[in-house]
């Protein structure tokens, strides 16, 4: 099975290689979004370090205020070796503090920044990926991504990463202090590491299948939250809440459990370090008694021994802590870099030649199209589109007539043979000047949140108002909208449900009226309209699409009567080509649907 | 851009907040009570070790009885085994309570935010919703389970050390207390910035979640326009706020980690002088003053961790207040406590002066529909005609309250629907809509969805009745479908054209076998020929169905045996088809084909036929 890309995402399990090859993607992407930062990261660090190192000399200051300090100023009545002890300990204790809150607010700004920058890229990334991929993957998933990944990934950066660099130095810095007043204590130390090394391996396994387990079931829940919520509509008039709520709640327990399980098996690290942390404790304190008791030792040195030995301690639940979050972040990226790693099936040529459209000429040459490999949706075919022409596609639903569209507005592209615009083949065409050039506009016109205004400018993101009301009266839109409550200024709210399917299709229109391509698909454009508005729209077409190609899907033959020429698509095949006129007068296949929809009128 | 801000609630206080999570909690509520009095032993455990130091320090390394030693360090082991047995239980007493309490908030939201009118939904886009109902709710577990067991814990554990701080000395306990004043205020100030920060960075991040949303939803748009860049450069720029919110909480923090970390060690240095000069003058054992820093290091842990547990706590409290402003939205649309169960089921639907205005409409906007008065017969099939915008859609939603009128009534059967209960009422009345919407679900289940009697018949009852919403729908392709009627489609499934998905819906709706069907639009997407065989096995349906059809051709109100004009909110004319042809010029002007466009295609024949069809 193929772990590459989103494909394994559901899986718990993986074989070592599999393993191996998830963690070498996370860790490059990992390198990649730190490396920018890595000038600040190194400052942060020596933050941290000088940070720690004030914290570590607190406890040998106190040590030799009990050592020498107390002595001089009990035996001999001399303050001045206490005072300065004081003094020291005031100014370490303020840069310690001083630090810590600047590497603090320096570590938050990069982890955020690092952040930023992911979801940049999974939103950049996700505008790259071809629909074929968008119509499998489900836009609950690429939710999932952006919010529960992201978040814990946050986790980590915020909190984890200092903690980690904190603890690893703290660590260090304690076990030199330990060893500079006490080197026998440091052998106990280092005795200790073994059983702490045994335990956080245990750790690491244990915790990556349940974070796993965890990730995947919460983006369960998330596409079925994201899917009744826009489906609400539906499941109210069927009354699905119960189904809806049943397999809701079953989602959320298997979330509960992974989740439990998470927690649990941190549960039992953290105290199992706390137990060896204990023991050497102990032993450090036994070792060091009897030599007090020798005279061999200071009480100070006693005390200050014991504290590092517990501080020692400190730090190593603080990596334990950062462990758990990084596992539980790994799981995270996992899915993240494999979501980046998806190439999209078509590409945007490296360095693609500037193109203006002149003529609109489109040609397709052998060309054939699959889904999957011999399953072919449209078989070998070649067509020529002279520039200017309005051609209309012709034929039962499913027949292709969409797939021939998304072929010409490259949402996919050809399994085999060219498509050529005005001579270029479409693939050398850089993105913005092919979707300058070829624009299509589909039956479901989505309208995102913000103004009437902002959706029509969509089309032409520097359209000034008179351009917008221009488009907006040329396609009949704009006396329902100034009948809105603030005119062009309305937020379309959710989904533009106060927009009515019709009306949607009239700012989708506008926004194709206001983009002005060379080259015009309509996909069922106009399907939601009413017959007065199909009327304004179709002589707004006609003015529209005198200087320019049009490609025209309707099942109203209303809209194909203003087409040139007519295919007539069947299983994939253009079954008739000619002029509309010609076609009629046939008995072909046009002449015959012709007839039903003439019928149809009554 | 709309954020919710102007809706939310006043933050609520901490006690308050916890309160209102109490119903959540059941009895679950012992187990983090138990967290909490076992996260109180394992600190006074850990306070027990420089007890028995100090015991140590003063006894046996005095050179009392070297043999001490052992029972001694043997004690001091046994404390902190405990403590690391007391963490453990502390962790497994919450750990199953928390999670639990976090699912029942869980599908308690989910249930509220089903059972809230589509109006709620209009508003509120699943990106906020979705990250409440998500994140905040996780944020509110963290803090249960951990933060707000800690929190009791450590202050408890605070209080203690510091009265154990008083028996070994008075007067360096006391200054270490007046030094450590200062904590509570820069406290209160950290508290009152970041409560609004950590608000805003909420909402913030919800806005952002419905940009992601949006921008998956509208790809295709986004991409005929290559309009990626710009979609993502307005996500940046609120991915940008919500970052430097996020940045400032940090500041925020920080500066409070300041506080927190200085002024202990500053109450440190203050009693390590006095301290000298107390044991100078006799006052203080070495034992003591040892065990009095001793006690100090232990209470450092606790002290620290305020700054990051009250940060967790004030972000779990806005979290809260975000989940609590979806519990506070009424359900304004529920079953009536005492429902009538109708007697008769034939199926008359009667409009009386019907008023709808979108909620939050200003005074000056008309009614969207301002009273409109409609009767239809039991087993007529009336078919609703209107401009684009003019109301038509609300129309068909009002029957099913997915919507309440804001005047008048809808009387089915002569019962108010609002007297019904929404299950009786949902069951007699069907509807299909423009936009079909189809879950990730089998093909079979997304049809027969209507139909919850059937989920325990025998499989040939239930596979005639998909057998024949299929067939009248036309739409049998599902049989060549890989898996045929059990074929996954939705989101997470095979992707069907629109053509076949509004198939579906229809045959979705007419497999439920309601008395009142309401088709809105229900044949836009097919193809001319789709369409007539479909229309030929409805009319079969609709003749023992009542049903209210939104139209905008003249096929689909061929379906109809009358005709209701729906114009500036009030319905003009009702008739026959041919009747409004005569009668009113508006639906002719709607309804009639496009014979008076001027039409550049030089075909005779097409406008010919035209005029004649329109008559």
């Amino acid at each position: 099975m193929s772990t590459t890309g989103v494909a394994g995402e559901d899986r718990q399990d993986f074989t070592t290689r599999e393993n191996k090859a998830i963690r070498v993607r996370s860790i490059a992407l990992l390198r990649v979004l730190v490396r920018p930062h890595r000038v600040r990261f190194g400052w942060t660090a020596i933050m941290i370090v000088a940070s720690t190192a004030a914290q570590v000399a607190g406890p040998l200051l106190i040590a030799w205020g009990i050592d020498i300090g107390l002595p001089a100023a009990v035996d001999d009545g001399n303050f001045a070796p206490i005072l300065t002890i004081v003094v020291a300990f005031l100014a370490t204790g303020i840069s310690a503090a001083g630090f810590l809150a600047a590497y603090t607010r320096w570590s938050i700004a990069i982890s955020q920044d690092i952040l930023g920058e992911l979801r940049r890229r999974i939103f950049e990334h996700t505008q790259r990926l071809s629909l074929e991929f968008h119509e499998r993957y489900t836009s609950g998933r690429i939710i999932a991504r952006q919010t529960s990944d992201i978040d814990t990934l946050g986790e980590l950066l915020s909190g984890g990463l200092s903690n980690l660099v904190a603890g690893l130095l703290f660590l260090v810095f304690t076990a030199v202090a330990l060893v500079s007043i006490d080197p026998p204590s440091g052998v106990a130390l280092a005795v200790a590491l073994i059983p702490i090394v045994a335990v956080t391996w245990w750790f690491s396994n244990a915790s990556r299948r349940e974070f796993r387990a965890s990730r995947i079931y919460s983006t369960r829940l998330i596409i079925q939250f994201v899917e009744s919520m826009a489906g609400i509509r539906a499941v109210k008039s069927f009354r699905r809440e119960p189904v809806d709520r049943a397999a809701y709640a079953a989602k959320v327990e298997d979330y509960r459990e992974a989740t439990r399980r998470t927690i649990h098996v941190f549960g039992i690290y953290d105290p199992a370090l706390k137990v060896i942390g204990t023991l050497t404790v102990a032993a450090v304190l036994l070792f060091g008694s009897f030599r007090v008791i020798d005279g061999t030792l200071e009480v100070g040195a006693l005390l200050a021994v014991v504290l590092y030995t517990r501080r020692f301690f400190g730090p190593i639940e603080d990596l334990a802590m950062f462990y758990n979050s990084f596992q539980s972040a790994s799981s995270a990226l996992e899915k993240i870099s494999g979501f980046l790693e998806e190439r999209p099936s078509v590409v945007e040529p490296a360095n693609p030649a500037p193109f203006e459209a002149s003529r609109g000429d489109i040609v397709a040459t052998d060309v054939a199209f699959a889904y999957s490999a011999g399953n072919p949706v449209l078989p070998k075919f070649s067509l020529s589109i002279a520039g200017g022409q309005t051609v209309a596609l012709v034929g039962a639903t499913g027949a292709g007539k969409s797939t021939l569209a998304k072929l010409i507005a490259r949402f996919y592209d050809p399994t085999d043979g060219v498509m050529t615009l005005d001579g270029r083949n479409l693939t050398t065409i850089g993105d913005v000047d092919f979707r300058r050039a070829v624009t299509l506009v589909t039956q479901e016109a989505y309208l995102f949140s913000g103004s009437i205004a902002d959706n029509i400018r969509l089309g032409k993101t520097d359209a000034t108002d008179d351009e917008v009301m221009a488009a907006a009266r040329a396609v009949g839109a704009h006396d329902f909208i100034t009948a809105l409550p603030d005119g062009y200024d309305t937020d379309v709210n959710k989904r533009g449900s106060r927009i009515s399917a019709g009306q949607r299709q009239l700012v989708s229109f506008c926004r194709a009226f206001i983009a002005n391509p060379r080259v015009l698909i309509l996909d069922e454009a106009t399907a939601s309209l009413d017959i007065p508005s199909e009327r304004l729209i179709q002589s707004a077409l006609q003015k529209l699409l005198k200087d320019r190609t049009a490609i025209i899907i309707a099942h109203r033959l209303s809209t194909v009567a203003i087409a040139d020429r007519v295919l007539v698509i069947d299983g994939g095949r253009i079954v008739e080509d000619g002029p509309t006129a010609e076609l009629l007068k046939g008995s072909g296949r046009f002449a015959t649907l012709h007839r039903a929809w003439r019928d149809s009128l009554a | 851009m709309p954020t919710v801000d102007a809706e939310s609630t006043p933050p609520a206080g901490a006690i308050r907040g916890l309160a209102r999570i109490l119903p959540f909690a059941g009895r679950d509520v012992y187990g983090l009570i138990a967290g909490m009095a076992i996260s109180l032993i394992s600190s006074a455990l850990a306070l027990g070790i420089p007890i028995a130091l100090e015991a140590l320090v003063d006894g046996p390394l005095r050179g009392d009885d070297p043999t001490l030693v052992w029972p001694a360090v043997g004690l001091i082991a046994l404390l902190g085994l405990f403590e690391a047995l007391f963490i453990y239980l502390r962790r497994v007493a919450v750990l199953t309570p928390g999670t639990r309490i976090d699912s029942r908030i869980r599908n308690a939201i989910y249930d509220h935010l089903q059972n809230l009118p589509v109006a709620f939904h209009d508003k509120w886009q699943s990106g906020q919703l979705l990250s409440r109902a998500h994140t905040d709710v996780g944020l509110m577990r963290r803090w249960l389970s951990y933060g707000a067991v800690m929190l009791v814990g450590n202050s408890i554990a605070i209080v203690l050390g510091i009265a154990i701080l008083f028996t070994w000395s008075p007067i360096l306990a006391i200054l270490f207390l007046i030094c450590s004043i200062p904590m509570f205020v820069f406290g209160s100030r950290f508290r009152n910035r970041f409560t609004g920060l950590s608000r805003a960075a909420q909402d913030q991040w919800g806005d952002v979640a419905t940009s992601v949303e949006e921008s998956v939803h509208g790809i295709r748009v986004l991409r005929s326009f290559g309009r990626g860049n710009d979609s993502l450069s307005r996500f940046a720029e609120r991915a940008t706020h919500g970052r430097n919110l996020e940045v400032a909480k940090g500041n925020a923090r920080a500066t409070l980690g300041f506080w927190l970390e200085w002024i202990p060690d500053f109450a440190l240095a203050a009693c390590l002088l006095v301290g000298v000069w107390l044991a100078s003058q006799g006052d203080l054992t070495t034992g003591q003053l040892f065990a009095f820093f001793a006690t100090a290091a232990v209470l450092a842990g606790p002290i620290e961790s305020v700054g990051y547990l009250l940060a967790l706590t004030l972000e779990a409290q806005s979290g809260l207040d975000r989940i609590f402003d979806i519990f506070d939205r009424d359900n304004t649309i529920t079953s009536p406590a005492a429902p009538i169960v109708p007697k008769t089921s034939a199926g008359s639907l009667v409009f009386e002066d019907v008023h709808y205005r979108h909620e939050g409409g200003d005074g000056d906007v008309r009614d969207v529909l301002n009273g409109v008065s409609l009767e239809i017969l039991p087993g007529e099939t009336m078919a609703v005609v209107g401009a684009t915008g003019s109301g038509k859609t609300v129309l068909t939603a009002l029957p099913a309250r997915l919507y309440d009128v804001t005047g008048g009534r809808i009387l089915l059967d002569r019962v108010d629907v609002r007297d019904l209960s929404l299950d009786t009422l949902r069951t007699r009345i069907a509807m299909a809509f423009e936009d079909a919407t189809l879950f990730s679900d089998t093909v079979r289940n997304n049809v027969l969805l209507g139909r919850h009697d059937l989920v325990d018949a025998p499989a040939s009852e239930s596979d005639a009745v998909l057998a024949q919403a299929l067939s009248i729908a036309e739409a049998e392709f599902v049989y060549d479908l890989p898996d045929g009627v059990d074929t996954m489609i939705g989101e997470q499934g095979l992707s069907l054209s629109g053509g076949q998905r509004q198939r579906l819906a229809l045959a979705r709706a007419i497999a439920a076998a309601p008395e009142v069907l309401v088709l809105d639009d229900p044949l836009s997407a097919l193809d001319v020929e789709t369409e007539a065989r479909v229309e030929a096995a409805l009319r079969k349906v609709l003749s023992t169905t009542t049903a209210l059809v939104v139209a905008h051709r003249p096929s689909t109100v061929m379906l109809a045996d009358r005709v209701a004009l729906l114009d500036n909110g009030r319905i003009a004319a009702v008739g026959t088809h041919s009747e409004l042809l005569a009668t009113s010029a508006t639906y002719r002007h709607l309804i009639s084909s496009l014979s008076d466009e001027p039409i550049d295609v030089d075909d005779e024949g097409v406008s010919h036929e035209h005029d004649r069809s329109c008559g």
